[in-house]
């Protein structure tokens, strides 16, 4: 869709503001990784240097503990919310019954949820069930909303599935497991994979429910926090953030190049 | 030698509605055999219930002599040219022929061979290599009949396999279809709600309504002695004529069929020749149809009408006619 008219200045100085509004603090981060100065940020930076990579490589060993439990959170969240999400999707793409709708709305409550509310209720859960905490329990906290994101994702490219398809698959001679490798997942498969790679990110980055759901764990968004606070070597939390940048930022952008592919294969069906 | 498919009191209800209600039928081996009727009237349900995608709730299912409920749809010898042909949209076409056989377990050299075939034999040899997508929608239907074909099924099932093609491709299709089913004597089942489609490609047709067959016979038979209004009525065009009015001209106290076409209209006063049953009546409207012309008379208050030969401008609208017909074509029929 294209409108007709250009967009009026205003407008466009509007909107201009607005991206640089979003992206500029990403801009800074970026550029107080490299300043010399380590106990404030002053702009401009004093002078430009690589030496908080070297530091964060080889001076701070406790940089990489929670480093390591993040992708090992998201890893395991994004695993959990691939099958779970898929089933679910499966099931209320098909089916009609009563109640449909409020399940499907029930899936998708968590990420609408203040995270807040989520953490609190996931802690006096586990409280109440005097379940330790552990890697695990940030694992099901980050779960809830990760299922989210695979579900919408999945069900999305349910829809266009036609139901006929899965019949003509059986009645070629395919049993269930056979039809879901061979029609099935070759037809959702992209959107699993966008669908899990926005699930990684954001457990990789999720700070409000692992505070209520990690006990003494640190992950890496949570070590950042803390660093934040002390007084030294500050850059060396701008050189993690641009890790966590680089983490998070190529999947999504994987996961957009790959919907978008999906949408000109998978549409074309009939 | 057993029926291809036989139905012994089927039913098939989804909560109240009674989709398929006693159903019982024989399909013989090599009949191309139709299921006419109007949408909602079961016959798609029935043949779901061959197929295997629907399990009936009460009756008996054989399919060449073996008892089928309760077979899933991948262990029947049984295969389907779907309504919207459900081909697979991320395989060529050639992987989409060769689907039944690689399930199977054929090695590659040989399922191609023989997804080759199949392809020549619906006139897309050279099609292999496109996508779905890339096909107009006579051609897909052909990939959806060579793909179940590859198979070599003992019966062949076909859901409307015409009705979202347009009338000339239609028309070919037909003439295609009853010749590949002479050519390989396999069993067809088909499903249509179109009456023409259903006469001139069957050997024998059922046609539902509500859930039941109400009547079953050759094209011929259910054509020429519908046995109830609605068979009149569905198959075809008829004139109903009410008890009183038949028994008057010539039939007897029934309901009565009687098709337009056996209708002879003539100018008042004209001999009729033959044994003829005369009325006089005066022309409504003529609708003019290229071969034939559709003549609407009005006979005592009862509504004619006649379709004959397109000859000159003869009568006019308003004139009065003769209409004519021998007794013989009278057919009495159930008042439902």
């Amino acid at each position: 869709m294209h409108s007709e008219t250009p967009a009026s200045l205003p407008l466009k100085m509007a909107a201009i503001g607005g991206l640089l509004f979003l992206h500029l603090p990403l801009a800074l981060i970026f550029l107080y990784a490299f300043t010399t100065e380590e106990k404030s940020f002053q702009f401009p930076p004093p002078g430009l240097t690589l030496r908080w990579f070297s530091v964060v490589w080889f001076e701070r060993p406790d940089i990489w503990g929670p480093l390591w439990l993040s992708v090992k959170v998201a890893t395991l969240a994004t695993l959990i919310a691939l099958v779970l999400g898929t089933l679910a999707a499966a099931a209320l793409s098909r089916a009609k019954f009563f109640g449909k709708d409020s399940i499907s709305l029930l899936f998708i409550l968590p990420i609408a949820l203040p995270g807040i509310i989520t953490g609190i209720s996931l802690r006096s859960a586990f409280d109440i069930m005097s379940v330790p905490f552990s890697t695990w329990t940030i694992v099901l906290g980050h779960a809830t909303f990760c299922i989210v994101v695979v579900y919408n994702n999945a069900l999305a490219r349910f829809r266009r599935l036609s139901g006929s398809m899965i019949e003509a698959s059986m009645d070629l001679g395919a049993n269930g497991p056979q039809t879901f490798r061979h029609v099935i997942l070759p037809q959702i498969g992209s959107a699993l994979l966008a669908g899990s790679m926005l699930a990684f990110a954001l457990s990789f980055d999720e700070v409000i429910v692992t505070t209520f759901t990690a006990g003494q764990q640190t992950t890496l968004p949570i070590w950042m926090l803390n660093e934040l606070i002390r007084p030294r070597q500050r850059p060396v939390t701008n050189v993690v953030a641009l890790i966590v940048i680089a983490v998070t930022f190529l999947p999504i952008l994987a996961a957009y190049y790959l919907t978008r592919e999906g949408e000109h294969t998978g549409g074309t069906g009939k | 030698m057993p029926a291809a498919v036989s139905f012994q009191r089927v039913s098939r209800h989804f909560g109240h509605v009674r989709a398929v209600d006693d159903v019982s039928l024989e399909i013989a081996e090599g009949e191309f055999f139709a299921m006419l009727g109007p949408s909602g009237s079961g016959k798609t349900t029935c043949l779901r219930l061959i197929a295997g995608f629907e399990q009936p709730s009460s009756g008996h299912i054989e399919i060449f002599g073996q008892t089928a409920e309760g077979l899933p749809p991948y262990r029947r010898n049984v295969n389907t040219v779907f309504q919207d042909y459900a081909l697979f949209p991320h395989m060529t076409v050639g992987e989409n022929v060769a689907y039944g056989l690689m399930i199977k377990g054929v090695g590659r050299a040989e399922r191609d061979a023989k997804a080759l075939d199949s392809l020549s034999m619906v006139k897309l040899k050279g099609f292999e290599q496109r996508r779905p997508s890339q096909l107009s929608g006579g051609q897909r239907q052909r990939v959806a009949l060579a793909r179940a074909l590859v198979n070599q099924p003992k019966v062949l099932l076909l859901d409307e396999p015409l009705g979202a093609l347009d009338l000339k491709l239609r028309e070919q299709m037909q003439e295609e279809l009853k010749a590949l089913q002479k050519q390989l004597g396999i069993t067809f089942v088909f499903v249509t709600h179109d009456q023409g489609e259903a006469l001139s490609m069957a050997n024998r047709v059922a046609i539902f309504n509500d859930g039941k067959i109400v009547q079953e016979g050759t094209p011929n038979d259910v054509y020429e002695r519908p046995r109830s209004r609605f068979v009149a009525d569905f198959v075809g065009s008829s004139n109903l004529l009410p008890p009183e009015f038949a028994m008057a001209h010539g039939g007897t106290k029934a309901w009565t069929s009687l098709r337009p076409e056996k209708i002879k209209v003539v100018a008042p006063g004209e001999p009729v020749h033959g044994n003829h049953h005369t009325v006089s009546g005066h022309i409504i409207s003529i609708q003019y149809q290229g071969a034939v012309t559709r003549i609407s008379t009005d006979v005592e208050g009862t509504r004619i009408a006649a379709v004959v030969p397109t000859l000159n401008d003869i009568f006019k609208e308003g004139d009065p006619v003769q209409l004519a017909w021998e007794t013989h074509n009278l057919v009495a029929m159930d008042a439902a």
